[in-house]
């Protein structure tokens, strides 16, 4: 912890908006990027509309654990929200932030300046804030003007929804470093979607068996989804807190982990 | 050795780079001059990209002393960097951007601002004779293109210290021409260039200095020049025999023989004289070539291999 506080002291902004810079640059290099942008936007959606709303009908209202009663698509458009946060960023900091790493040697061009591994990894992992900001957002304008949740409510949820990007961007980033070649992501993609299955996503997590129950208190979605939910729909609580303090060391691990890595792979 | 001097942007005694129980680079002395043109040849594994890494600040040396624009690359690395130039062995430029975007995307990272960038670009651009490429991506250049590319990115901050590993490997000969021409222009306006290469023509063409590398030692140190007089002879004589005889012997006391597997050499101040006393010996060569002696035969006297197997 410590010397990520000294690395995060030495940090110099210029670099880091450069590195940043060169995704932007990016962007423009043609219409596939967008096109995956986009893809990844409408994921999440299709799922609302389909499980959420479509499902919701024959599933009817469900009680809160606080005892309100909500539409089913009112408890399940929060956790959408959350995948879509994580999603975007995980998109951003695994395939793309694999491909500069290994592939192009982006990195590598990049430590022959005076910008340092640390420096990369927060640059990256602010760019994939940035395209989780942007599904989040999106996905919020959706939300409310489905009646899913208030505009109040919703701004509310967006600083929390940027928690969950950055959490699992840094992760993100520190599976990256990890991974031998392409076939390693099928596992990723895997995980990824037991996470988005079983978090509390689709039925609360208090229906689930009990052992389950504890495990799935461990994983980071249900944390996210925990905490982008309560907010979402106003429910306020110091467990809320509690869920934050998880991604906050999520991200900030990811993240040291990721600068670490990048080090010894690259400055050898 | 040349003697230290305060002024060296590169000084190096003892430096050792091991890479788990291989040693890559095995205690070397250096000293690099402001305005000079230094060379390391050696062959493949000779430690001239370790080294070179080492000079750039990306790999830390495992002992011994290294000073870079008198700096410590240890504690300095980032500030050292903001001052060199590297032109890797392998381009890494970016494929997502097109040619003017990586120089000026490339420029950022020395904090240059947006303007700065702009400007820098479109000099080197003219520079790199890519300005009719400039919005095209990098993928479809040729190797020529995108070596001269790579070379004006490394300048795109000023650089006080160019660093080049390998820079014409692997290009054609006009291709490589066109890029030598480029480097001499940057070495008339007094810019310091450290380069790595295993072609003897590119070290007697570009470098004012150079060491020669083997298993990571310097085994000798000099001007081209220099180097040729000290360890070979005004001209060498080739010679190819139809038959597999070894005839060694009965060339003895015309000069240094030296026996390839394809030819043998024979060392001689004069050459023509020398070719006049094989014939004089009842000797019939199929085929008799007399040149210039070159850093290939210093290479090979030191060594005992060729540089480009």
């Amino acid at each position: 912890m410590v010397t990520v506080m000294l690395a995060v002291a030495r940090v110099s902004p210029s670099r880091v908006g450069a590195v940043i810079n060169r995704n932007v640059g990016a962007l423009r290099s043609g219409p596939s990027y967008w096109l995956v942008l986009l893809s990844g936007f409408f994921e999440p959606v299709l799922y609302l509309l389909s499980i959420g709303v479509g499902v919701g009908a024959l599933v009817g209202d469900l009680a809160l654990p606080g005892g309100r009663v909500v539409e089913y698509a009112v408890f399940v458009a929060p956790a959408m929200l959350a995948v879509s946060a994580m999603s975007g960023a995980l998109a951003e900091t695994t395939f793309n932030f694999f491909f500069k790493m290994k592939y192009s040697k982006t990195f590598e061009a990049i430590l022959a300046t005076p910008v340092k591994p640390f420096e990369i990894a927060v640059g990256e992992l602010a760019w994939a804030l940035v395209r989780s900001a942007a599904y989040t957002g999106a996905f919020l304008v959706v939300m409310v003007a489905l009646g899913l949740t208030s505009p109040g409510w919703a701004l509310a949820a967006l600083p929390a929804t940027l928690l969950v990007g950055m959490a699992f961007g840094g992760v993100g980033m520190a599976i990256s470093t990890l991974m031998r070649g392409w076939q390693d992501f099928d596992m990723l993609t895997t995980g990824q979607f037991a996470l988005f299955l079983f978090s509390g996503t689709f039925s609360p997590v208090r229906d689930y068996p009990a052992v389950f129950e504890a495990v799935v208190a461990v994983t980071p979605l249900f944390h996210a989804v925990e905490l982008v939910r309560g907010l979402a729909i106003g429910e306020l609580g110091w467990g809320l807190l509690g869920h934050a303090a998880y991604l906050v060391v999520m991200g900030a691990a990811g993240l040291a982990f990721a600068a670490r890595r990048i080090q010894r792979t690259l400055c050898v | 050795m040349s003697e230290q001097s305060p002024h060296s942007l590169i000084h190096a005694r003892g430096l050792v780079k091991r890479f788990g129980d291989f040693t890559a680079v095995d205690g070397i002395d250096l000293d690099v001059a402001p305005g000079e043109a230094f060379g390391f040849l050696g062959p493949n594994g000779a430690g001239k990209s370790s080294t070179m890494r080492m000079i750039g600040c990306v790999s830390m040396p495992t002992a011994g002393e290294l000073r870079i624009l008198g700096m410590d690359p240890v504690r300095d690395g980032s500030r050292i960097r903001a001052r060199l130039g590297v032109c890797p062995q392998l381009d890494n430029l970016d494929p997502d951007l097109n040619v003017r975007e990586n120089l000026t995307t490339y420029a950022r990272y020395f904090g240059l601002s947006k303007a700065e960038a702009r400007r820098r670009a479109e000099e080197l651009l003219d520079f790199a004779q890519l300005r009719d490429r400039a919005t095209s991506k990098v993928e479809p250049l040729s190797g020529g293109m995108k070596r001269r590319l790579t070379i004006a990115r490394a300048l795109v901050n000023e650089p006080d210290l160019v660093l080049l590993d390998e820079p014409t490997t692997g290009l054609d000969p006009q291709a490589r021409h066109l890029l030598w021409e480029r480097l001499f222009r940057l070495k008339q306006r007094g810019t310091t260039l450290v380069l790595t290469t295993h072609y003897m023509d590119e070290a007697e063409q570009l470098c004012d200095r150079l060491v020669v590398m083997d298993g990571g030692r310097i085994v000798a140190e000099g001007s081209p020049r220099s180097l040729i007089e000290t360890y070979s002879t005004a001209e060498v004589v080739e010679l190819r025999f139809p038959d597999e005889v070894d005839y060694t012997g009965k060339l003895e006391g015309i000069g240094r023989v030296d026996p390839l597997p394809d030819r043998i050499l024979l060392y001689a101040d004069d050459g023509d004289a020398a070719v006049a006393e094989v014939h004089r010996r009842g000797l019939t060569p199929s085929s008799v070539l007399v040149r210039r002696s070159s850093l290939e035969d210093v290479f090979l006297h030191l060594t005992g291999r060729t540089l480009v197997d």
